[in-house]
C-alpha cells in the first residue's frame, strides 16, 4: 500500500497509508483462494467473514463487501487500521503458508480499511437502516471505547435502548485520547459514533459512573443491563529517581494532550501545552510507546528514542508500527534500561541514565530475562521523557461498587466467554479487565458481552 | 448532551468569580472537597474546580474561580444564561467526615471557597468548626458571609492589615494550637500551596492532623493520564483519585510546586493572546465588582 514519505510525514500528523485504490484493492482480493477451511474467520476477535468480504471486493461489489462486515464488526475502519492482523487473520492465511511467509498472506487489514473508506465516501441509500423491533429493554454502557461501542452497536441492533455514559468530553475512549491521528484519523471515529447515534444510541459525555450515578443508581433508573468498559487505568511509572521531574510524561498524559486536547495545535485553535524537546526518549516496546515516539517527531523533536530493556524480537508492539517507527528516523536503543531522570537544578530533565541489559534465561513471560549488566551506566541527554510502560486498572468505579469482584490489581473478574461479572446484571470487559489489551480483543469483549446480555434479557437467566 | 446552563456568573472580589451553573447531577451526588473538571469550549483547557456550594433542590452548584489564565478568563466572560461546555464530576474522593471534636478550617485566598463545604460537613458531623480566612489585602476576603454560617467562630487575617488581624494564617492557627484550654484535633488548609506547606510545617510538632487540598494540573480528572501526580508519604499519588485530600505531613510541597510551574511560559502565551483579543471586555467584567 502507497504511504506518505517518511521523511516528509514525520511532520504532519496525516494518516501514513493512503489506502487501496479501487483497482489495488481487486487486485490484491483476487489473491484470496476461497479456501474450504476459512483459518481467518477463526483468527478474527469478531468472526469477520473474512473470504466472503473478499469475494465481494474482487467483484468490485464495494458497498455489498461494507455490509457483510458490518455484520459482524461495527468499526471496520477501525480495524482496518489498528488491528494486529499479523498476530489475527493473517497469520493463519493459506496464502501466506503456500508461500511459507507471512508477509504474503492476503493483506486482510488493508482491504477491510479499503471497504470501510470506501462504504463511508460512497454511501448506499438505505444503506444502514434496519428495521429493529423495539425490545422495550434498556442497556447502559459505560464508557465509551471499543468495547463500549461494539456492544453498544450490537444491543440496539437487537432492539434494546441503548445509553453509552463516557467521562470525557468526547466520544471513543482510547481511539480519540490515545491512537494519534496520524493512525486512526479522528473524523473516521466521528463518522463511526455519528452511525451509532443514528441507530438510536444515546450518548451522555462528562459522566463518572461510580462518582455521581452508581451502578445500583444506573439499576434504580431503569436499566436492565449495564456493561462495563472502563478501559486503561493509571499509568505505571519505573519508580526511579527523577520521575516527578519537569519534562517527565506518561505516555497516556503526552497522547492525550496531543490527541484528545489538539495540543500539537497550541497558539493556534488549542490552549493545551505539551513540552517540545528537541531530544524526547520514551520507554518501552509496545504499540503506545511507538505511538509516542512518533508522535514527539510530529511535534517537533530533532530526535526521538525509544530505550527498550530487550532485543528487538522481543518487542511487543506491532512489526508495521516498529517499522513505521524506524523509518521515520525513532532511534531504537535496545538491551538498556533507564535506572534514574537526571536534572537541572530547576528540575527540569537534562537526560537519563541507562544501564546496558544481557538478555537472560526467560521469565515467567517465556520472554528472555534482561540481566543487568553491572558498571554499564551511562547518561543520554534528553528533554523529555515518555513513560510508555503500561497501567493499572481505574479504580473509580470498582471502589463504588464493592459487589463486583476485582483481582490482584484492581481489575474486573469477568467470565471470559460471557463476560459476566460476580454482580447480576453487569458484564465487563476490555482494559478494565484485560489490563492493557488491544482494540480488537475489547471489540470482541463487547460482542460477546452483548450476545451474552441478549440471551439474559430474553431469557432471565443469570 | 447534557447542559450546563450559567445561572449567575458575578465577581466577588478583584479577579475572583462566583457561577452557579445547572447541573442537576453533580449537585444531588457532591460530597464535600470534591471537584469538577471544566471544559468551556472547545479548544480550552480541561481545568479542576472545587465544588464551592450546591443546591440538590434547585439542581445547581457553585465554582468561584480566580482568572489567572485563558480558560478562567473566558469563564468570567461567559454570561448567565449561556452555557458552560463541559462539566464532569462530582470527581475526588470525598473529605473524610466525622466528629473530630474542634476542626480549624484554614483558607487562604480563593482557597475559603474549598473549605465551605467541608466546614459545613464538619459542622454538621457535630464539630466545633473555628474558621480562618485569609487574603492579603481586604478586598480579597471571600465568602465570609457563607463561612459565618458554617462555623463556630471565624478569624479574618490579612498580610496587610486592611481587615481582621494583620498577619498570615499561621499566626492565627499558631494561636489556638497553643491555646491549653480548647485542644485543636485537626486542621483543614486549602489555599496556594506556600501556604499549605506552612501550615502542614506549623502543626507537624504539635501532632495534630493536617489535611490539605491540592489543586494540580489535570486532564481528564478521572485516573487516566496521572498528570496530577504528587509525592505523598515517599509514593506516587494522584491527586484525581486518591486526592484532592492528603496528610498534609507527608505531601511533598516543594516538588508539587515545581511541577506546577511547568507549563508557565505556554500559559502567559495563551492568556496574552486571549487578552490582545478580549482584554476590554475582561476588565469590564472585573470593573463591574465595583458598581456593585
Amino acid at each position: 500500500m502507497r504511504e506518505q514519505d517518511p521523511l516528509e510525514r514525520r511532520r504532519n500528523i496525516r494518516e501514513v497509508p493512503f489506502g487501496y485504490s479501487p483497482e489495488e484493492a481487486m487486485l490484491e482480493a483476487s489473491r484470496c483462494l476461497l479456501c474450504r477451511n476459512k483459518p481467518c474467520i477463526e483468527g478474527c476477535p469478531v468472526a469477520v467473514d473474512i473470504p466472503g468480504f473478499i469475494d465481494l471486493v474482487s467483484q468490485g461489489l464495494f458497498n455489498q463487501a461494507a455490509e457483510l462486515i458490518r455484520k459482524t464488526n461495527c468499526l471496520p475502519a477501525v480495524c482496518g487500521r489498528v488491528c494486529p492482523q499479523e498476530e489475527q487473520c493473517q497469520a493463519v492465511c493459506t496464502v501466506a503458508k503456500s508461500h511459507k511467509d507471512q508477509a504474503m498472506s492476503v493483506q486482510i487489514g488493508k482491504l477491510e480499511r479499503f471497504v470501510a473508506d470506501w462504504d463511508r465516501e460512497h454511501p448506499v441509500d438505505g444503506d444502514g437502516d434496519r428495521a429493529v423491533k423495539p425490545t422495550g429493554r434498556k442497556v447502559a454502557i459505560i464508557g465509551s471505547g471499543p468495547g463500549g461501542l461494539t456492544a453498544a452497536g450490537d444491543l440496539a441492533d437487537a432492539g434494546h435502548e441503548v445509553t453509552i455514559f463516557e467521562a470525557l468530553h468526547r466520544t471513543g475512549g482510547v481511539l480519540v485520547y490515545g491512537i494519534p491521528e496520524f493512525r486512526l484519523p479522528k473524523d473516521i471515529v466521528e463518522f463511526e459514533v455519528e452511525g451509532l447515534v443514528r441507530r438510536g444510541v444515546n450518548i451522555v459525555t462528562n459522566v463518572a459512573i461510580g462518582k455521581s450515578k452508581s451502578v445500583d443508581d444506573l439499576f434504580a433508573e431503569g436499566f436492565d443491563a449495564i456493561f462495563i468498559a472502563t478501559g486503561a487505568g493509571l499509568p505505571w511509572f519505573k519508580n526511579i529517581p527523577g520521575e516527578d521531574s519537569l519534562g517527565v510524561y506518561s505516555a497516556n498524559e503526552y497522547l492525550t494532550r496531543a490527541n484528545l486536547m489538539d495540543a500539537y495545535r497550541f497558539g493556534d485553535g488549542s490552549d493545551t501545552p505539551i513540552m517540545r524537546g528537541k531530544t524526547v526518549v520514551t520507554f518501552g516496546g509496545g504499540n503506545v510507546a511507538m505511538d509516542a515516539a512518533r508522535t514527539a517527531l510530529r511535534l517537533g523533536a530533532d530526535e526521538s528514542i525509544i530505550v527498550y530493556r530487550r532485543s528487538l524480537a522481543e518487542m511487543p508492539a506491532r512489526i508495521e508500527e516498529i517499522h513505521h517507527a524506524q523509518e521515520e528516523g525513532v532511534r531504537f536503543e535496545l538491551l538498556q534500561d533507564a535506572v534514574e531522570i537526571v536534572a537541572d537544578e530547576a528540575g527540569w530533565v537534562t537526560g537519563v541514565t541507562c544501564q546496558k541489559m544481557a538478555l537472560g534465561e526467560p521469565d515467567r513471560s517465556g520472554r528472555p530475562r534482561p540481566v543487568p549488566i553491572p558498571g554499564s551506566e551511562f547518561v543520554m541527554p534528553c528533554s523529555v521523557v515518555i513513560c510508555a510502560i503500561g497501567n493499572g486498572a481505574n479504580p473509580i468505579l470498582t471502589e463504588a461498587t464493592p459487589a463486583i469482584e476485582t483481582g490482584k490489581w484492581g481489575n474486573i473478574v469477568a467470565d471470559p466467554v460471557t463476560g459476566r461479572t460476580s454482580m447480576k446484571g453487569v458484564w465487563a470487559g476490555g482494559d478494565i479487565v484485560r489490563g492493557g489489551a488491544t482494540v480488537i480483543l475489547a471489540m470482541g469483549d463487547g460482542r460477546r458481552a452483548a450476545e451474552s446480555i441478549n440471551e439474559y434479557l430474553r431469557t432471565g437467566v443469570w | 448532551m447534557s447542559s450546563f446552563r450559567i445561572r449567575s456568573n458575578d465577581p466577588i472580589a478583584p479577579s475572583v468569580f462566583r457561577m452557579e451553573v445547572e447541573a442537576p447531577d453533580i449537585a444531588k451526588y457532591r460530597r464535600a472537597g470534591q471537584f469538577v473538571i471544566v471544559h468551556p469550549s472547545g479548544g480550552r483547557e480541561r481545568i479542576p474546580l472545587t465544588i464551592a456550594d450546591a443546591d440538590p433542590v434547585a439542581g445547581t452548584i457553585t465554582l468561584v474561580y480566580q482568572v489567572v489564565g485563558r480558560t478562567t478568563a473566558e469563564m468570567a466572560l461567559l454570561p448567565a444564561g449561556g452555557d458552560l461546555g463541559d462539566v464532569a464530576g462530582p470527581l475526588g474522593k470525598p473529605t473524610h467526615v466525622e466528629n473530630f471534636g474542634t476542626v480549624v478550617c484554614v483558607g487562604g485566598g480563593i482557597g475559603v471557597a474549598p473549605s465551605h463545604p467541608i466546614a459545613q460537613a464538619m459542622k454538621s458531623a457535630g464539630n466545633r468548626v473555628i474558621s480562618i480566612l485569609g487574603a492579603r489585602t481586604a478586598d480579597l476576603i471571600i465568602m465570609e458571609r457563607e463561612m459565618r454560617l458554617a462555623s463556630d467562630d471565624v478569624i479574618c487575617v490579612t498580610d496587610d492589615g486592611s481587615y481582621g488581624r494583620k498577619g498570615l494564617v499561621t499566626d492565627a492557627l499558631k494561636d489556638l494550637l497553643d491555646d491549653p484550654s480548647a485542644p485543636v484535633n485537626l486542621v483543614v488548609a486549602i489555599g496556594p500551596p506556600v501556604m499549605m506547606k506552612a501550615v502542614s510545617e506549623l502543626t507537624r510538632p504539635y501532632g495534630v492532623k493536617t489535611f490539605v487540598s491540592l489543586n494540580t494540573v489535570m486532564i481528564d480528572g478521572t485516573g487516566m493520564c496521572g498528570g496530577c501526580r504528587v509525592t505523598v508519604g515517599g509514593k506516587t499519588k494522584f491527586v484525581c483519585v486518591d486526592g484532592p485530600e492528603f496528610d498534609g505531613h507527608g505531601v511533598d510541597f516543594d516538588g508539587m510546586m515545581r511541577r506546577q510551574r511547568m507549563y508557565s511560559a505556554d500559559e502567559k502565551v495563551s492568556y496574552q493572546a486571549f487578552l490582545k483579543e478580549h482584554g476590554c471586555r475582561l476588565e469590564e467584567r472585573i470593573r463591574e465588582l465595583k458598581r456593585g
